[in-house]
This record gives structure tokens, sequence and C-alpha cells, in this order.
């Protein structure tokens, strides 16, 4: 690739893109008619995913110039911007991946929307790109200060999808959304300028190896894990995202549960275990509470919900309390586990969206008691449910189960009892999912709307396939994630003891 | 032997300023109602005609036996306050048209007021300052009752009168008690005054009259009601130009004549902060008028410049004239926007009436929406950094109270600014607004432009200039 920013490129591209949709939108704005303007949306899907595409396809090109057996940062560009606040991006083991899945995500986010958005579309499409530059930027910044404004910046478009394109209380669930976020990321931002001025660098690499004293590592600390808890979420600070996936439209619940919670446990492994370990040791029991609070309690949550969506986004915070146990187990099994359990909750959860966002666009009601007996109509529908719903559990096989075993073990090495606690979680999550899915899928159709209903569309297909592909691949072979992440991992675990 | 010139250069702009205006007032005499369309051009020649005289004497210097010292750190406020003003007049024009008062009187308010502006910049002596502070709230009183056939607009003018002279009389009264016990009325002078409580009571009567100049907290109390009544370009100039010369000079005096008591005075510019930023930004949130809600939030911004104020010259002079210029360059604009807010031949201030403006007027929209993240100092704006300035000096000078105060009142503020955008985005779209003049949309859209993108990018190059200005402070 030589001298070329591959990196800059992948993450600016859908940014590019957006306005150049915004400003073709623009020149032949009132030029529609009425029946073309049906086409004029569907131009703009196509675009945007034309857009998204071609990222995703930059970023596997920088991904075949990624060297997994290197540990460092990889790719790297780095130029003067304000003062000691430069522009420096770069990739590891950990971030890779976590771009891969967004750039994978982001197009199918939008093919998910081709039937079920018809009002504002060009504005839904920018909305998406310009969502996916942040969020690439903020796996892809190694300056603290620049991997705030992606992370912050990304909140606008999400608050704008989910107002605009939402459900019946998109409004409150957007500033719940948009505020909590907000609160946290400021805390954070206290932080970020303490450590600015300790180190006088906010380069990433720098901050890693800057010692900082341990009572200061708390505060500070706890500053990064106001932000990062409410980003994942955590119990007791996850309550914003049920509302806002509820609200969300299917592709904005993708994205949200496929990559935004990411940031989260990106943001642990990232700064807060690197940069203060002994806070991080500190703490640990703190966080290894929350993770078994979250597990048992969200899952018990999620058992007795009557939204489909709602029960999935409690099975989302469920699932992260494992990242959060893999995370502090601060071994190579626990934290690989961890990355693991994130990339394929992202698969997982962003197709449970996606076939809640099917029958949802059939009989726009996300009741669990609407439905019953989709089996005898949808079968192709009631196989791709079976296999996530699997998935979800974590049933060998699957990457689910990959992910919540791995955590689980490194869990285990460093305290029995949050293992066991956890593994309580692995049986409730059988239990609200398999509920979930007979009451679904299985039994007679006792409500009549459902006797016309249609199996699923070749787009929906389309968009569910490659998701269902990916999830059995990585939950048999494993070793192609670990492969990439190993590197990252141990530097993560070797800067904890260097620090 | 004085030199002579010398002592022009150091006033320069204000020299401009006082002919321009007194020369207006000729015009005015001789062309009758012919100046009153003409005069908006005229002023805006004389506002930029000052701003880059001001440049063009940017090192600065000293007149009148150091009555008046000017150094680059004023010299970039009044730059500043010279060019928005300039840009408030040219988007003035056609309001003050369709309200059939359009006057040349308005341009020759704005021009002394901008003197004043730049008396009170170059001040380096209490007399002087006063001389300034008169010049320019007289002239601010008379604008902000310009519409003189309407009662809000009066009692605006009558509102801000009271309270003005009371904070002048404030004003003058700690100025007398600082003579008295340091002796002099020379900033340079009271800087090496023994420190004695008379000399702090007279400062903190000083910091009051100060205050309520810059509309901080708890001598806000006008704010609001002068933004909604005065006549909206008026708001315009008052939110900006003033702001930015007053809270320098603010600056300027407790750095420059206080500045080797930083330890006596920083608690209280500290509360006053503190005070401003909470009682600006829960002020807002139940607000329905847009002039309201941007005064409250002047309060609120105004909050956050004093934070660094009180972290004192080293590591606050700069951050302020950063995060100054970023907010009256976004208040402009903001303004520009509710000077846009027009329906069958009226003007509405409801907030409410911003509904639908996505769908209406795509790039108003986008545009104040940039502006509105850009003044709430939310990434990936050129607010931002003005926030982040802030932030870095109060947390450098330990004013971590204050620094989570910020905190607290940023999230609550953005309560109030994400109403606006969500009324513009999510709601149904009312009638469509009249058309506007090219150079309000040119405003809203250059500002969004300017504060939100072109300064995120290029942020190195206004920090540079600033903390370089910032040196000029004597120390």
């Amino acid at each position: 690739m030589g001298g070329f920013p591959i990196l800059s490129a992948v993450v600016f591209l859908p940014l590019i893109g957006a306005l150049i949709i915004m400003g073709v939108r623009t020149a032949t704005a009132g030029s529609f008619s009425k029946e073309e303007a049906g086409k004029d949306n569907r131009a703009a899907l196509l675009a945007g995913m034309i857009i998204s595409g071609a990222t995703f396809i930059a970023s596997l090109a920088a991904f075949l110039s990624f060297d997994s057996n290197a540990a460092g940062y990889q790719l790297v560009e780095h130029y003067a911007w304000y003062g000691a606040v430069t522009y420096k991006v770069g990739v590891d083991g950990l971030s890779m991946p976590l771009i891969l899945l967004t750039t994978f995500l982001t197009p199918i986010c939008l093919l998910a929307s081709w039937n079920s958005i018809h009002t504002r579309v060009t504005e839904y499409v920018v909305a998406f790109l310009v969502l996916e530059t942040f969020m690439l930027g903020v796996f892809a910044a190694l300056d603290i200060v620049l991997f705030y404004i992606f992370f912050e910046a990304g909140l606008i478009p999400m608050f704008l999808i989910i107002g605009i394109w939402g459900g019946k209380e998109k409004i409150y669930a957007a500033f719940k959304f948009f505020l909590y976020t907000l609160l946290g990321s400021l805390l954070m931002l206290v932080a970020v300028v303490y450590m600015f001025q300790a180190a006088g660098s906010s380069d990433i690499e720098v901050l890693e190896k800057f010692a900082f004293p341990p009572h200061v590592q708390t505060w500070l600390w706890l500053a990064f894990a106001a932000s990062f808890a409410v980003k994942l979420p955590m119990w007791p600070v996850h309550t914003w995202l049920p509302d806002a996936h509820v609200q969300a439209p299917t592709a904005g619940s993708v994205i949200l549960a496929g990559v935004l919670l990411k940031m989260g446990g990106y943001g642990f492994l990232r700064f807060s275990l690197p940069m203060f370990p002994d806070a991080s040791h500190l703490f640990q029991p703190a966080m290894f509470a929350l993770a078994v609070i979250a597990i048992v309690y969200t899952s018990l949550v999620a058992w007795r919900q009557t939204d489909m969506k709602k029960l999935i986004a409690y099975s989302s915070v469920a699932h992260m309390g494992f990242v959060t146990l893999g995370i502090f187990s601060f071994n190579e099994v626990g934290v690989q586990g961890a990355i693991f359990q994130m990339l394929s909750h992202g698969l997982i959860s962003g197709a449970l969206f996606l076939i809640v966002g099917v029958v949802y666009d059939r009989m726009h009601t996300r009741e669990i008691a609407a439905y019953g007996g989709l089996v005898n109509r949808m079968p192709v529908y009631a196989t791709l449910f079976m296999l996530f719903t699997m998935a979800n559990v974590g049933l060998p096989g699957t990457s689910g189960f990959i992910g919540e075993i791995l955590t689980m073990v490194g869990g285990f090495q460093a305290s029995t009892w949050a293992a066991a606690g956890a593994a309580l979680g692995v049986i409730f999550s059988a239990v609200y999912m398999l509920t979930l899915y007979r009451r679904t899928v299985f039994g007679e159709i006792t409500n009549p709307k459902l006797e016309g209903i249609r199996d699923m569309s070749m787009i929906e297909l389309v968009c569910i396939v490659p998701l269902a592909l990916l999830t059995l691949l990585f939950g048999v072979a494993p070793n192609l994630i670990f492969h990439i992440t190993e590197g990252a991992t141990n530097r993560i675990l070797s800067l904890m003891v260097g620090g | 032997m004085l030199d002579y010139t010398a002592m022009i250069l150091a006033i320069g702009p204000e020299l401009w300023l006082a002919a321009a205006g007194l020369v207006g007032v000729l015009l005015g005499a001789l062309l009758k109602d012919r100046f009153n369309s003409l005069s908006f051009k005229y002023g805006a020649l004389a506002l930029f005609g000052a701003a880059a005289i001001t440049l063009v004497f940017y090192q600065g210097g000293e007149a009148f036996g150091g009555l008046v010292r000017t150094n680059t750190f004023v010299n970039f406020a009044k730059f500043v306050s010279f060019s928005v003003g300039g840009f408030a007049l040219i988007m003035s024009e056609g309001f003050l048209k369709r309200h059939e008062t359009i006057r040349y009187e308005y341009v020759l308010l704005t021009i002394f007021a901008s003197l004043g502006m730049g008396i009170i910049l170059s001040a380096s002596d209490l007399m002087t300052l006063y001389m300034g502070i008169e010049t320019l709230s007289l002239s601010s009183y008379v604008l902000a009752a310009f519409h003189r056939d309407s009662a809000r607009s009066s009692e605006a003018g009558l509102k801000y009168f009271v309270l003005g002279a009371l904070a002048s009389g404030m004003l003058l009264y700690g100025a007398s008690l600082v003579y008295g016990f340091a002796g002099t009325t020379s900033y340079a002078g009271i800087f090496t005054a023994d420190t004695s409580i008379g000399l702090l009571f007279g400062m903190v009567m000083m910091i009051v009259g100060l205050a309520f100049k810059v509309s901080a907290a708890p001598m806000h109390v006008w704010t609001p009601d002068v933004y909604e009544g005065a006549p909206t370009p008026v708001g315009a100039f008052f939110a900006t130009a003033p702001k930015m010369a007053s809270m320098v000079v603010f600056a300027n005096v407790m750095f420059t004549a206080f500045g080797n008591i930083l330890d006596q005075w920083q608690m209280v510019i500290s509360i006053i902060a503190g005070m401003s930023m909470l009682i600006g930004s829960f002020g807002a949130l139940t607000q329905t008028n847009i002039k309201r809600l941007l005064g409250y939030s002047s309060i609120a911004n105004m909050g956050y410049a004093l934070v660094a104020v009180a972290a004192g010259r080293e590591t606050g002079a700069g951050a302020l004239l950063i995060f100054m210029t970023l907010y009256v360059i976004s208040s402009l604009g903001l303004f520009a926007g509710v000077l846009a807010m027009r329906r069958r031949g009226g003007m509405v201030e409801s907030i409410d009436e911003l509904g639908g403006l996505m769908s209406s007027r795509p790039w108003l929209a986008i545009a104040l929406s940039i502006l509105i993240f850009s003044i709430a100092g939310l990434p990936p704006f050129g607010g931002f950094f003005g926030k982040w300035e802030v932030f870095n000096a109060g947390i450098q000078a330990g004013l971590m109270p204050l620094a989570i105060i910020l905190v607290v009142a940023s999230v609550v503020s953005l309560g109030y600014y994400l109403r606006v955008v969500k009324i513009m985005w999510f709601d149904e779209p009312k009638e469509r607004f009249e058309p506007i003049d090219g150079s309000v949309t040119l405003t809203v859209l250059v500002s969004a432009f300017v504060a939100g993108i072109v300064f995120l990018i290029f942020i190195n190059a206004l920090a540079d200039w600033a903390n370089t200005a910032a040196l000029g402070l004597p120390s």
C-alpha cells in the first residue's frame, strides 16, 4: 500500500459519501414527481450501500496489509493538528476486527432498511454513513482526544436515527440515550484533560507507558468507567438501552447492539486496563459483582418481557456482562474471550434484531403474544431464528459458545464465584431465548392476522444469511479471530504488568 | 516631549470610530432620511475599517501618560468585536427595513457602542475604563429601546438602563475605593499597591459592576428580558461584540490590575462562574421563547468563560480568547437564525415555530444544528475546542469543583439545546418561513461553517494566534 493512508480512507470514505449524497439530493430536490420520489429514495439507499460496501472493501484491503503476528499498532498515520493533540490513527489486533465488524454491518443495515424506511430516506442514509465514520474513528483513533471526539460525535447521528425514524416513544428514548451517554462521556473528558496535562501528550502510546500514581489512577479509572459502563452498558446504568432499542428502527438497533455497545468494551481494553492497572485490580471485585448481577438480573428481566425487542435488548446487557467478566479476569483466555464475545454478540444480536424486524415489518407489532405458530407459514424464518436463538444461548458450534465459555474460563481463574454466577446466566439465557422461540414460532396460529404472513424475502435473506454463516464459521474455527487478537491481548496484559 | 505619533497609533481604531461616528452624525443631518439605508453600509465600513486598523497597530502602544495602553491581548478582542459588530450590522438592515424603523441613528449608536468597546479594551486606568463603559452602556440602552413604539422594547431599554446604572454606580464606587486605598487609578499602580481590606472591598464592587456587563449570575437578571424585548438585531449585537469586549475587559482588569492578588479574587470569580453556569443552564430548560433561551444560554456561556478568568493569566488568557471567539461566532449565527424566523410579515419567536425546519429549509436547519452543537461544545464541531480550552485551563489551575460544575451544566444545557434540535428535526413541519435576506442566510451558513467546521480542522491557527496574543498581557 506504500504511503497511501488506507486507514484514514476507510474512516472518512462514508463521510465523503454522505456529503456527496447530500449534495446530489440538494441539486435534484424538487425535480421529482411523487411516483419518482420512491425511486429517489431507493437511489439514496443504493448509493449508501455502494459507499458502505466500498468502505467494507477498503477495510478488507486494510486488513490485508495488516500483520496479525505483530503486537503493536500498525498502519499508523500521524499528522500535526492542534498543539500536543495530534491526528493519529492506527490499528492493532483489538481494533481491526471491530473495524471489520462495523464496515460489515453498515451495508447490511442499509439493505435491511430497503422496505422499512419510507420517510426522509436521504437523511437516513446520510445519518448512517456519518455514524459509520464516527464509529470507525473511535476504533482507529490513537490519540485520546481524537478518540473522545469520535466517541461523543457518534451520539448525534444516533440521536437523529432514533428520534426521526423510531417508534412511538422515540423522543423520550432519543433524549435518554443522548443524555445518559453524554454524562458519562463528560466525566471521561475531565479525566482526559487531566491525563493530557499530566503526561503532556494525548498520544495513546505515550499514555500507555505513563505511570499514573495509584490514587490518581483510581479517580481516572472511575471517570473512564462512568463513560464505558454506560456505553457497554453495565447494570445499573443500562436502563437507556431497552428504551433506545425498542424505539430505534431495526437497522438502528442492529448498529446499536452490533457496534455502539462494543465501544464500551473496547474502551475498557484500550484505556482502563493498560493505563490504570492498579485501579483496575482495585476495582476487579466490584466489576465482577456488577458483571454477575448484569448477567443474572437482566437475564431474569429478559425472561419476563412481552416485547421481543426489549427481550433481546436485555439479553444484550446480559451478554455484555460476559464481556466485563472476561476483560476483568486479566488473563489471556478471559480477554481473548471478551473480544471474541464482542464480535460474536455483534453478529448474533444484530441478526436477532433483524429477525424481529422481519416480522415487525409484516405485522407492525413486537408483542410476543401477537405471534405463535410462525413455523407453519415461515419455515425458512423459523430455521434462521432457531440458529440465532441457539447462538444466543451459547450452543457449541456457534460463536456464542466460544465467547461465553472463554470468558467464564478466564473468570474462573480469577474468581470461582464470579464464574459460577455467570454460569447461572447461561442457563437463564436458555430459558428466555427458548421461551421466546416457543411462543413465537411453535404452536398453532392463534392470531388470525398471521394466516397470510409471507416467508422471508430475498432481501431479508441476503441480510441475515451472511451473519448466520459467520456465526457458524467462528463457532467452528474460532482461531480465525484468536489469531488476530492474540498479539494485542498479550500486549495489553503485559502493559498491565509493566505499568 | 510627547510622542504624538505613537499616541495616535495606540488609539488608532478609536480615533477612526469616533471620526466615523461624528461624520455619520453630520451626514445624517445633511442627508436626513436618504442616509437611512446607506448608513448601514457606512457603519459596516466603519467597523470593518476599525478592525483593519486594529490589525495594523496590532502590537499596541501607550497614550495619554498611561491612561490608554494596548497590547495584543486586547487588540485580539478588538478585532473580533469590531468584525462581528460589522456583520451584526449588515444583517440588521433587512429586519429594520421591514419593521419600518430603519434609521441611521441605529448605525450611529452601534458605532458609538463600538467606540466604547474600543475604549474599555484600551483602558489601563480606572477613569478611562469608566468612560468607555458609559459610552458603551448609554448607546446600548438606547439601542435596546430602539423600537420606541413597542412596549416590550421600551421596557427592555428601561430595565437595562435602571439596572445598568446601578451596576455602573457599583463599579464607580468600587473604583473610588480602590483609588482611595491604592492611591492611584492606573492598573499598573494598583498592581503594585499594598493589599488592604479597602482595596479588596473596592475590587469586589468592581467585579459586581463588570459581572453585570457580561451578564454573569447573580447580576444576570436583565439578560433574558433585554434579549427578548430588544429588537432581534440589537439582541444579535448585544450577544456578540459587547460580550467579547466586556469579557476580555473583565479579564484584563483582573489580570493587569489585580493580577498579583489572584488568590483573593479567584474564589469570587469561581463562585460567579459556577452560579452563572448553573443558573444559565437550568434557567434555559423551561424557556419557550428562542430569544430568552439564547439569553440564558449566554449566561451559562459567560460562566464557562469566567472559568478561564478564574484560572488566572498564565493558563486562562489564551483559553478565554479562543472560547470567546468561537462563542461569538456561533452566537451571531444563531441570532441570524432567529432573524430568519418570519411568517406572515411578522417575527415569530416561540421555539415551537422552528418545527420541521429540516423538511422546509434543510440547509438552514443543518447550519443551526451545527451552531447549536458547537455552542454546546459537543464534538465534532469547533465549539468543542472552546470548551476543551476552558476545561483545560480550569483543571490546570486546580479548580476541580468548577470543572465538575462545568460538566453538570453542559449536560443540563444539552437538554435544552437538544430540544431545539428535536423540534427542528423531529416535529411536524410548520408553515414555511418567509424568504429571508441573503445577508442573513449567508451569516448563518458562514458562521456555522467557520465555527463548526473550519475551526475544528484549523483550530491550531486560531489557538496559536490567541495564545500569542495572550502573551501580550503585561506580567
